[in-house]
């Protein structure tokens, strides 16, 4: 998703412990300078040497996008995850060295709308922090519906609230309430647009029940949020060089050719611009293609593969580099 | 060293000409002897010194006239610049990624002071020195987008990015290959490619597309295109086509070398921090054919290219009345002689 983003050196300049589930991480920049500008709803991805295993996870930028001397990000504890979580509670520390990507917005405001109306859920809150205050500050129409398990866990619901007033609204399920999703949608002024960001099962249900009531699609957003998608490592031999190499987890076929010293053509390293295709010569096992270059047709027939994005799982390939 | 600016102009007694320096810097556009779409895009990473990629915003010789030529087609027809209500962020995003880009790479010319959101913008070649507030537009004379273009050559357009497209929203346009922002404003990218020939056939603007969405903060792109213009005249708009139509008619074997203009356009694309819309900046320059042609290299390739280009393409560029009197010019320089691969002269 973000690789191929310029990175950023930062130091963590403080974590701050906001309840049982979710700590608050402080980014500066090395050299003490200003950080890029970015817009609510960005996310950047942290990089993490968790002993042999990198490790790079997307978090969605909290912090105002009008003061840029630091990020900060808000990490709930995964305990079932795939560790990155667990890494940022309990292996990094104040004063830490880090590698961040720059901020990259899948998930930004229209800002043709007349009003924004912004559903949350857990730690689904962190956009949704930044973009009200970018929107406060522009005096945007605003209005945020947000639904935690307890009171306990109401990560910044007490400060959304006295900072908005009654633009706000915290829903507590232990408590048996529920965002009055219904009546909410039918409520809007027109060209309202709305926002969700929570459980994949949240999401599901607004965009279900906006899609029942008319919601027009390009005026319901949801963050997406997939983790990065690395992939299994696998064996490659590069027949023309004669050389045998192995593709990491978290690197491209590409990056893995050029470490070996092997330079194909590119120039988009993003699966479009063409300049990488790379013939089959053999092959025993399934591509991955991730590229938008090579026809449905091409991808069926297994004859190419475009290095920069695309992947191999199986017993043997051969590729003519 | 400062860049020393021509007086010139680019209509009525067309003084326009490149120094021998920047006839060496012209960014020819072939690099083979043939041409067909492509979605040439690449990184947009600093080129060798004293190229127009040296700075990621070129300001070259022709800054100050040019300058004065947009004035004088905005003060005719103020519609070559318009922004919908909701582009004023993204026109912020580029007030700053100008002037920022300018003041870096060259001090002697621009500078600028920020005192948190009390900017200090100061341009010599253009006589202007200003304090503003940024983010309030009430402290500019016009709009933040119009205010630094009319102070940066090349024309630009401003997209939004919604629904898995980019829309025209916003731009100032007055140096054009024959198209309108005007007609244009609100469009989509597939409807104002629409009149490509052979391109949405071969996919490539679906795929440009795919590529645009992704361009990254901090990791522009760009590409080259071209086309011929007749004059060194740089508002070649449909607007003003009854102005500049006619010169097509008027080339002879006599005035190839001097009236027939290579118009090469470096485009970019940049991901925009504050609005996540993307500016698309479309760099105009031309040379004459007398001037292009005192690289052998370029000559015999340009000939090779012209001589070849599918109709097609050559209608949509507007090459088809003066096509068959510039080949014959440019086989003059063409001796057969093989071409060194790249896009640099010998
Ligand atoms: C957002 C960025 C872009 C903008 C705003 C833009 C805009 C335009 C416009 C206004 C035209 C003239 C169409 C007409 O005849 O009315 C044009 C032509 C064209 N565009 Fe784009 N374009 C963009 C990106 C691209 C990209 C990435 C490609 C990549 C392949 C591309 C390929 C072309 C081609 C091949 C033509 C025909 C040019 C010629 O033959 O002279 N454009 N574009």
């Amino acid at each position: 998703m973000s690789t191929g983003t310029t990175k950023l050196d930062v130091v963590v300049a403080d974590i701050v412990t906001v309840n049982d589930m979710v700590k608050r991480f402080h980014f500066r920049r090395r050299d003490g300078g200003l950080l890029p500008t970015f817009s609510g709803g960005a996310h950047v991805v942290v990089e993490m040497q968790d002993g042999d295993t990198p490790r790079l996870n997307p978090y969605s930028l909290m912090s105002s996008p009008l003061d840029t001397r630091e990020y900060t990000i808000s990490v709930r504890r995964d305990d079932a995850g795939r560790g990155g979580s667990l890494f940022l509670h309990q292996r990094v520390e104040p004063g830490q060295a880090m590698v961040i990507s720059y901020p990259v917005n899948l998930f930004s405001l229209d800002l043709r709308a007349k009003k924004h109306l912004m559903l949350a859920g857990g730690i689904g809150i962190t956009p949704f922090l930044a973009q009200t205050a970018q929107l406060s500050a522009e005096g945007g129409a605003f209005e945020l519906h947000y639904s935690v398990r307890t009171a306990a866990l109401a990560s910044y619901g007490g400060e959304l609230q006295s900072r908005y007033g009654r633009r706000v609204s915290l829903y507590h399920d232990d408590r048996g309430e529920q965002i009055p999703l219904d009546r909410l949608l039918a409520a809007q002024p027109l060209g309202t647009h709305l926002y969700i960001c929570g459980p994949s099962g949240m999401i599901d249900w607004v965009r279900g029940r906006a899609a029942a009531l008319g919601w027009p699609a390009e005026a319901v957003h949801y963050e997406h949020f997939s983790a990065p998608q690395p992939g299994l490592p696998f064996t490659v031999t590069l027949a023309a060089s004669g050389k045998t190499i192995r593709v990491g987890e978290q690197q491209s076929l590409l990056e893995a050719m050029e470490q070996a010293g092997v330079d194909p053509p590119y120039l988009c390293r993003g699966g479009v611009c063409g300049q990488c295709e790379t013939d089959v010569v053999s092959c025993e096992g399934t591509f991955l293609h991730n590229d938008h270059w090579l026809s449905e047709d091409e991808h069926r027939a297994g004859r190419k593969i475009m290095p920069c994005v695309s992947r191999f799982e199986g017993n043997s390939l051969v590729l003519d580099r | 060293m400062g860049i020393t600016f021509r007086q010139e102009t680019f209509r009525d007694d067309f003084s326009f000409a490149n120094s021998p320096e920047h006839i060496r810097r012209f960014p020819f556009p072939f690099h083979e002897d043939s041409y067909m779409y492509a979605v040439n895009i690449e990184p947009h990473v600093a080129g060798p010194k004293g190229s127009v990629l040296e700075h990621p915003i070129d300001v070259d010789e022709h800054y100050v006239s040019e300058m004065q030529d947009r004035a004088l087609v905005l003060a005719e027809d103020p519609l070559r610049c318009q922004s919908l209500p909701h582009m004023t962020l993204a026109g912020w995003d580029l007030l700053e990624l100008l002037m920022t880009a300018k003041a870096e790479s060259y001090p002697e010319h621009f500078s600028l002071t920020r005192d948190g959101d009390r900017w200090h913008w100061v341009n010599r070649p253009l006589g202007i020195d200003d304090r503003f507030t940024f983010g309030d537009v009430a402290t500019l004379p016009y709009g933040p987008m119009e205010y630094i273009t009319r102070q940066s050559q090349g024309d630009f357009c401003l997209l939004d990015q919604r629904d898995g497209n980019l829309w025209m929203d916003a731009g100032i346009v007055t140096t054009q290959a024959d198209w309108s922002l005007d007609f244009d404003i609100g469009m989509n990218f597939f409807e104002w490619h629409a009149p490509v020939p052979l391109a949405h056939e071969k996919g490539i603007f679906t795929r440009a597309l795919k590529f645009l969405l992704n361009v990254q903060q901090g990791r522009p792109a760009r590409r080259l295109n071209w086309t011929m213009t007749i004059n060194p005249r740089l508002d070649t708009s449909p607007e003003n086509y009854h102005k500049w139509g006619p010169d097509r008619t008027t080339v002879t074997p006599e005035n190839v070398g001097h009236k027939v203009h290579l118009r090469v356009e470096l485009q970019s694309f940049w991901r925009l921090p504050r609005s996540n819309g993307l500016v698309f900046p479309i760099r105009c320059y031309l040379i004459s054919m007398d001037e292009l042609v005192t690289s052998r290299k370029w000559a015999r390739r340009l000939h090779r290219v012209i001589r070849d280009l599918p109709d097609e393409i050559a209608a949509y560029k507007g090459l088809t009345r003066y096509r068959a009197t510039l080949i014959e010019w440019l086989s003059a320089h063409d001796d057969g002689a093989p071409t060194s691969p790249g896009f640099g002269p010998d």
